[in-house]
């Protein structure tokens, strides 16, 4: 890749894909001048395997594993969108209780995903000793998933019209145990992390994305969140049953990196009440709606827009009546924020585009598709 | 499930606990013991070398050498272990007692590994580098009083000697960052430099304070006014001397919070980069030696050096170096970094002006 140098005093260094802050294969190209970034321009394209192209010869029910692949930190998030646009596609109606292991499930991976942020973001920023403080909480929660899904990172757990399989017994105990012990354990961090001084120093006022600016480049998620847009899928097109739940969307107006952290450690206590009220009130009943062994959808179109942790995730899919889509197309989040970075990253300092990039968290999975 | 899961991690930690503590004082009794036989039960022989110059020298060296390798194999496991537990982990455990032969195991890793030279590195350079940090590096243990007798050369200008000859590692890690042909690598060196010489100013200065108290720049006569005046930590005006000391430290050593010529989410690991096997060890060395020497020259200067009661000097000594050694461990595991302008800051606009204060009152008090 060449790049042309604006004057004599750049230097144009790669960060990534093989770094060791970049998140997986994403690559940096910068033209920094002394310590100043003068220009950053991600570059993708590492991961991409053809997901699209490869959802529209297989059937539907064979192209919700696929997804699992996208966002890999919360792959019941991809499974969950995928599965409402095939339902709205072909009219199927999920029943009560689904839905509420539907949330059930999305959440506590929303929490689980989250952790990860924080453990690289603190050490994007040098604390090393948070990322296994929150790596300790993820692996109890990933526990916690396995019990359910027999998987830990790809769960591949939710199907057309309802789930696979209920609850293990028990089940409701153990999650609430997990959460009473990862609420204080979140306000150790807060602690040792959020309140401390070089930490706020290294993020406040740094890559500001204005309200205008996260509107216009159609930033959603905890990016746009902590820019003061008071956006959540799960509020404005309410989707399962998070209508009749009761939880707060967290909004920082300020618009730095240290909003967006806020936003994300906020939404794991938020995801905590739900995941409580949704065990206390969740009906008896099936779980999975009986459908044809091929599922061929009348033709048509359908969109499924869900809030995932890192953002509005939709699926946008084409039916033309036979077991195979035609079409599926995936709104990715952390492929639109990835794009904010050139003018974020711009005349800060190399540490400070770290810091910005970290802060967007993006997963490559979902960039590249 | 997981409550017992972490219930009986914690059993197991109190048990390593109890094993890496008394590993450590085995080691403190096999240094009592040897600091008590060295000198009389072996005088003749010392009388010997020392009558003759060059053999004088040259145990002395190997004596040393030795002496800050064993050192720093012990510094490398304890720094591994105390981050281990911090970090809600065991730490080594394998292999030997308490995983005590770890290091051991990785320096014969690196010694057997294959010494990668870039093509385009700048070679005379680039194989210098690792020596250049870490001749200094011994050198500056020549001074450092690890007991009353245990002083490999007592010159009437140690403090001077010491900082010359510390800032010599600036060179190296310059010449490992241009020599490596690597923008990460250059990019660290140049941090790195730029951090050593701002940080040096109030480390002069606040070792300044402690000479114009004590009135010279001999470490035995340092020790020697704190035999009878009590240690220097406990004079108001040095107080703020040693915080500067420890945090200029800290910056000197390339530790956390202060950690950025080898930031490794930034510069991958900065002006080592490209460093593997043998010469990546001598850096390695280098670092843990100087954290031991900067350390050990704090407890000289501020606490008394060797002086206790009961046990001899050399344990004293040791044992309180270790408890310095181990609060910046503390601190490198706990704090995030610093970026560039808010280090250079820190320095320059807080740090400076507040040692030409201290060094003020430390002379004013000194005067008195």
């Amino acid at each position: 890749m060449i790049t042309d140098t604006t004057s004599r005093n750049t230097m144009t260094v790669n960060f990534g894909p093989q770094h060791p802050s970049t998140h997986g294969v994403l690559r940096l190209i910068v033209d920094i001048d002394g310590e100043i970034v003068r220009s950053c321009r991600p570059e993708i394209g590492y991961l991409h395997r053809g997901l699209e192209k490869m959802f529209e010869s297989r059937s539907y029910r064979h192209n919700i594993p696929f997804t699992d692949r996208l966002d890999y930190l919360c792959s019941l998030a991809n499974n969950l969108a995928i599965c409402q646009a095939i339902e709205r596609v072909g009219n199927v109606e999920v029943p009560e209780r689904a839905k509420y292991l539907r949330v059930l499930m999305v959440e506590l991976n929303r929490i689980a995903s989250h952790l990860v942020f924080l453990g690289t973001f603190a050490t994007d920023l040098g604390a090393t000793t948070v990322f296994l403080y929150a790596f300790r909480e993820r692996e109890l929660l990933l526990d916690l998933l396995e019990a359910m899904t027999g998987a830990r990172l790809t769960y591949n757990w939710i199907r057309v019209g309802g789930m696979p399989a209920d609850i293990p017994e028990g089940y409701g105990e153990r999650v609430i145990a997990f959460l009473n012990q990862m609420r204080p354990r979140l306000d150790e961090n807060d602690r040792l992390l959020t309140h401390n001084r070089i930490f706020r120093a290294r993020c406040e006022g740094i890559g500001v994305l204005k309200r205008e600016d996260a509107i216009a480049w159609g930033a959603t998620g905890p990016v746009a969140r902590g820019s003061g847009v008071n956006l959540d899928i799960r509020k404005a097109a309410p989707y399962e049953i998070y209508d009749r739940l009761d939880f707060e969307v967290p909004v920082f107006d300020e618009g730095d990196v240290m909003a967006r952290y806020k936003v994300r450690i906020e939404e794991m206590r938020q995801s905590a009440r739900i995941v409580e009220q949704v065990l206390k009130t969740m009906p008896e009943g099936d779980i999975q709606t009986k459908l044809p062994k091929i599922f061929k959808p009348p033709a048509g179109e359908a969109y499924s827009r869900i809030e995932s942790p890192r953002g509005e995730l939709s699926f946008y899919l084409i039916s033309d009546g036979t077991p195979n889509p035609v079409r599926i197309h995936i709104r990715a989040p952390s492929f639109i924020h990835l794009s904010l970075l050139q003018f974020m990253a711009k005349d800060i300092k190399v540490a400070d585009m770290i810091a910005v990039a970290g802060s967007l968290d993006p997963v490559m999975g979902e960039v590249d598709r | 499930m997981s409550v017992a899961h972490s219930g009986s991690a914690d059993a197991r930690r109190s048990g390593q606990f109890v094993g890496v503590i008394f590993v450590f004082i085995v080691l403190l009794v096999i240094a009592a013991v040897i600091g008590h036989l060295t000198l009389p039960g072996l005088a003749p022989v010392w009388h010997f070398l020392g009558a003759h110059p060059i053999l004088n020298a040259l145990v002395k060296a190997v004596v040393y050498v030795s002496f800050i390798a064993l050192l720093v194999l012990f510094l490398i496991w304890w720094e591994r272990k105390f981050a281990g537990w911090l970090q809600a982990r065991l730490g080594p455990k394998h292999v030997g007692p308490q995983g005590m032969l770890q290091t051991l195991a990785d320096a014969l890793k690196l010694i057997t590994k294959e010494d990668i030279t870039p093509a385009v590195a700048d070679r005379p350079l680039f194989y210098l580098a690792p020596f250049v940090v870490f001749v200094p590096t011994v050198l500056t243990f020549m001074v450092l009083p690890l007991g009353p007798h245990w002083i490999a050369q007592d010159l009437n200008v140690a403090l001077l000697y010491v900082i010359a000859i510390s800032s010599m590692t600036a060179t190296g890690i310059m010449a490992a960052g241009w020599g490596s042909n690597n923008k990460y690598s250059l990019l660290g060196g140049v941090r790195a430099v730029a951090q050593l010489l701002s940080y040096e100013v109030p480390m002069v200065m606040a070792v300044l304070s402690v000479v114009t108290f004590v009135g010279g720049l001999s470490m035995r006569h340092i020790i020697d006014y704190q035999a009878q005046n009590g240690w220097l930590i406990l004079k108001w005006p040095l107080i703020p001397a040693f915080l500067i000391f420890l945090i200029a430290a800290l910056a000197e050593l390339n530790r956390t919070p202060f950690d950025l010529p080898e930031a490794e989410s930034e510069l991958v690991s900065g002006f080592h980069t490209e460093y593997s096997g043998m010469r990546f060890a001598f850096f390695f060395l280098a670092e843990f030696a100087n954290n031991f020497f900067s350390a050990g020259f704090a407890v000289a200067l501020f606490f008394g050096g060797y002086l206790g009661p009961i046990l001899p000097g050399i344990v004293w000594f040791i044992l309180k170096t270790f408890v310095l050694i181990t609060l910046m461990m503390w601190i490198r595991w706990t704090v995030p970094r610093l970026r560039i302008d808010q280090m250079m800051g820190l320095c320059w606009k807080l740090l400076v002006p507040l040692s030409l204060v201290v060094f003020i009152l430390a002379a004013a008090w000194a005067s008195r």
